[in-house]
């Protein structure tokens, strides 16, 4: 087994027991604590494939910015384990059962693709990851959507401000 | 490495997320649950960015196809932030409120 095969394995058992951990954990602390692993996680995954750039930006963002945001509303709130309603047994036995045959359904569908059999992802390889030919594309063929996305930056601000603000 | 691990692994953090969503109460954890679903989406897209920039550099070793997918994660990422600001601001809110984070206090619009 090579080294990126095994780093793969080792990153898609770690990504989905933390995300199976983000959803057991009874405190919401712990729960931010693994879904920040996860993203950890998923930027090795980037790592993998060649896409230095948004890896940095998957742990900048994600795991740097919108977990610390969710930190603070957390602890801003006092929530603690005991305090929080659990739905009763039948419904969440649902939710599992819900969810595992949409899982179901999605996997067998990919086995029976055969389109999909001599496909694959070679690692290593590849430089459109990289922040050069990214900011290219991004200042050449993207720059409307690019502006517009400050202007939704603008406007989410002004949108949390007034929405938590005191009425 | 087959594409369909990639699939699969997506598809198991896609269900893991709605599994959190159908089942937990507290408003926090489906809204991270949300998170772990646009991320999974993310990884989906940059592996198949991946795969058809393999089978471009078969013919020209500067092919540049496949980075609209990058980019394309880029501005999820960016839509994923404005976004958690304005939800857990709904959240904060909503615990001034009525001093909890449970989602069923919110049917009370259906009357």
């Amino acid at each position: 087994m090579s080294i990126t095969q095994f780093l793969f394995y080792f990153l898609t058992v770690l990504a989905l027991f933390s995300a199976v951990m983000v959803v057991v954990s009874k405190n919401p602390v712990h729960s931010v604590l693994w879904l920040i692993a996860v993203f950890f996680a998923i930027s090795g995954h980037y790592i993998l494939l060649n896409a230095q750039f948004l890896a940095i930006v998957n742990l900048i963002v994600y795991a740097g910015a919108i977990m610390v945001l969710f930190l603070f509303v957390i602890m801003l709130m006092n929530l603690n384990a005991s305090a929080e309603p659990q739905k009763n047994n039948w419904l969440k036995l649902a939710g599992v059962i819900a969810g595992g045959c949409f899982l179901m359904v999605l996997v067998s569908l990919v086995k029976q693709a055969n389109e999909l059999n001599n496909i694959a992802v070679t690692m290593g390889t590849g430089e459109i990851g990289l922040i050069k030919n990214l900011g290219k594309a991004l200042f050449n063929d993207f720059v409307v959507p690019f502006e517009i996305s400050s202007v939704l930056f603008l406007s989410a601000m002004v949108g949390a401000v007034v929405i938590g603000k005191k009425a | 490495m087959p594409i369909q691990y990639y699939i699969y692994l997506c598809l198991a953090l896609f269900s893991i997320g709605i599994v959190g969503v159908l089942t937990r109460r507290n408003a926090i954890i489906v809204f991270m649950c949300i998170e772990l679903m646009l991320n999974a989406v993310n990884l989906l897209l940059v592996a198949f960015s991946k795969v058809h920039n393999t089978a471009a550099l078969a013919g020209d070793k500067t092919s540049m196809i496949g980075i609209e997918a990058q980019l394309f994660v880029f501005f999820i990422m960016v839509v994923a932030a404005a976004e958690v600001s304005v939800g857990l601001a709904i959240i904060v809110m909503m615990y001034r409120n009525v001093h909890s984070v449970d989602i069923n206090f919110l049917n009370r619009l259906k009357n």
